[in-house]
């Protein structure tokens, strides 16, 4: 293990890690505004990877694809919102895990109907294809490099509409008093749909940036989803800011913990069983951290005010 | 008293026993109802959670795949003989659930439906990085387990029978302890915690409790399923299984065990009839499943003691 390659697996690991964020953003808006445990959040990634695929190939486009995905995932978003979720808010936290798990389980087999179980393939954009020279004898894709700037820009984005707007600032009234804002003369009906098709809209974008990196597959949301669970309770529930750091902290363990692992298992292990308990230990490795920071802090690392 | 709490699981179980010789005695009607009945054990195990103590856990399905795996390394090692096998798996499963409930229990709402989710995930990936035990493929055991040197459990018709006492024993043992003074406390705690530290009940000794006591009988549901389908796989350990083993219980309705009992026959069967409709059964679960939430919030004990 070398710089060379612990710089690249940093870089995925910072890149994974925005992805992360982008839907782990979405999870805990809705959970720290509405109180609603999402488990079909995961889908939304999916289905913003499939939309993308398909309509870039319609379109023959990449960004075509994009622009007409995100306002797709949007839609999609409050779709569910209005036919199931909005139906959960006043519910307890065991019907909603119930009830979005039910989501998951038809929109998994929807897409396997529709597409098939064989994974799509979406090109890398014209454009962003190639390699850009990071240093001596380190040829690093651009794409995975434009993921990275793409994620930070949009974290950066949020912040700004999180904490120096209007609407951001109707959003963490909510987040800390929901039945106040109301009584102040906020819809708060409607400020709940807003967020939750943003943060469906956030989930769609990692999918579409995520598609031509990954394979497009069903359930491809699932594993995601608990990664995104376990950084927003790392990060603290409903803080956008937690989110991200955590979701980088989980990025960079996971991915180097995966390249890494299995070297220093090799010292202990032949080669076959190092490489598959190195990639045990390092899927684990994520949920110890999150075990240590919550006995540390149980209420995550940048809590809440309520 | 709540009479039909107690009439219904009976009827369940005669019809259960009646089974096997009205019709159901082919090997596919007895896998499956041996399947139902190992995940009816399963389901009443978190049903004390969740409906007795509040705990809503969404790792449950690891303390079953535990169960499954210490047959699966006992039997790699040639240990056979149920009356060794089925303690040492009960205990490791009961010692997983007393280490993970430690941490677990001491955090509450959606924090302990999160770390019960990782633990669960945890030991997901330690069963699949098992190379020697087939890592994400499985491992195939060398038969069922020996009962005293005798080979009784390869017996449809007797393990059949097994299944159904290990089911009923599992039933009234949680309808016990949820009638006892430890279930009192249990539901105390659930429904005002600090109503029962006034009172002197600090609830963590009881929740820790019965979440070990969940885990051992998941862990023995887990070595039924194993020699079952003389199959074990990372798959029995899937957080979506765990999620499965939560809608049974909410299918069948939180008033007690018998609600889960019916919940999980509930699930394997309709499981059963729908994925012989259509390969794309789920397209029907899924939704189904979201309407028992909107609609049946006392699942089917709901539905019966209303009728």
């Amino acid at each position: 293990m070398n710089t060379t390659l612990l710089l690249v697996q940093a870089l995925n690991g910072l890149q994974f890690g925005v992805l992360l964020f982008l839907v782990a953003a979405g999870l805990t808006l809705v959970f720290g505004v509405m109180d609603f445990i999402n488990l079909a959040h995961g889908v939304q990634y999916m289905v913003g990877a499939y939309l993308g695929a398909t309509l870039a190939a319609m379109t023959g486009s990449f960004w075509l694809g994009l622009v007409l995905a995100l306002p797709a995932a949007l839609a999609f978003g409050l779709l569910l919102e209005w036919l199931v979720f909005r139906h959960l808010y006043a519910r307890d936290h065991l019907s909603q895990v119930l009830a979005t798990f039910g989501v998951i389980l038809f929109l998994n087999q929807g897409v396997k109907a529709v597409f098939g179980a064989a994974p799509l393939q979406m090109p890398v954009p014209e454009a962003l294809s190639g390699g850009v020279r990071i240093m001596e004898g380190l040829l690093y894709p651009t794409y995975r490099l434009a993921i990275l700037a793409a994620g930070l820009l949009t974290a950066g984005l949020l912040w700004f509409l999180v904490e120096r707007t209007r609407a951001g600032m109707l959003v963490r009234a909510g987040a800390s008093n929901a039945p106040m804002l109301g009584a102040l003369g906020v819809d708060v009906n409607r400020l709940f749909m807003l967020v939750f098709g943003f943060g469906a809209m956030l989930a769609g974008f990692a999918g579409v940036m995520a598609a031509p990196i990954l394979s497009v597959e069903p359930g491809m949301g699932d594993n995601l989803l608990i990664l995104a669970f376990v950084v927003i309770v790392i990060g603290g529930i409903g803080s956008v800011r937690g989110a991200f750091i955590a979701a980088l902290l989980v990025g960079l363990v996971e991915t180097i913990g995966r390249a890494m692992l299995p070297d220093l298992m090799r010292l202990f292990l032949d080669p076959s069983a190092a490489r598959q308990t190195g990639a045990a230990l390092a899927s684990m490795l994520v949920y110890v951290v999150m075990a240590v920071i919550l006995a540390v802090r149980p209420a995550g690392l940048f809590p809440v005010r309520r | 008293m709540r009479w039909r709490d107690v009439i219904l699981p009976l009827l369940i179980f005669a019809a259960l026993a009646l089974a096997p010789f009205v019709g159901f005695g082919q090997g596919h009607s007895l896998t499956l109802l041996a399947r139902a009945m190992i995940f009816g054990m399963a389901a009443i195990s978190l049903s004390l959670l969740v409906g007795g103590a509040g705990l809503i856990s969404l790792g449950h399905a690891a303390l079953l795949g535990i169960g499954a795996y210490a047959v699966v390394v006992l039997d790699h090692a040639r240990v056979t003989d149920a009356l060794l096998v089925v303690p040492i798996a009960v205990a490791a499963a009961a010692l997983f659930a007393l280490l993970t409930g430690a941490v677990a229990i001491r955090t509450s709402g959606v924090h302990f439906i999160m770390i019960t989710l990782a633990f669960g995930q945890m030991a997901f990936f330690t069963a699949s990085s098992l190379a020697l035990y087939g890592g994400d493929d499985g491992y195939t055991l060398y038969g069922r387990l020996e009962l005293g040197g005798s080979r009784l459990l390869e017996d449809r018709l007797f393990f059949h029978f097994a299944c159904l006492a290990l089911l009923a024993g599992t039933w009234l043992l949680v309808e016990a302890l949820l009638r006892s003074r430890f279930g009192r406390v249990l539901r105390a705690a659930r429904e005002n915690e600090m109503r029962a530290r006034a009172v002197g009940f600090a609830p963590y000794p009881f929740r820790l409790a019965s979440y070990v006591i969940a885990g051992a009988i998941a862990g023995l549901a887990g070595v039924m399923l194993a020699n079952s389908a003389e199959f074990v796989a990372p798959a029995y350990l899937t957080w979506q299984r765990s999620g499965d083993l939560l809608f049974m219980v909410i299918l069948g309705g939180l008033a007690g065990p018998h609600g889960a009992l019916m919940g999980a026959l509930a699930f394997v069967l309709i499981e059963e009839w729908l994925s012989h409709l259509t390969e794309h059964w789920r397209l029907i679960f899924g939704p189904l499943l979201v309407l028992c939430v909107f609609f049946m919030r006392d699942g089917i004990a709901g539905l019966l003691r209303r009728g």
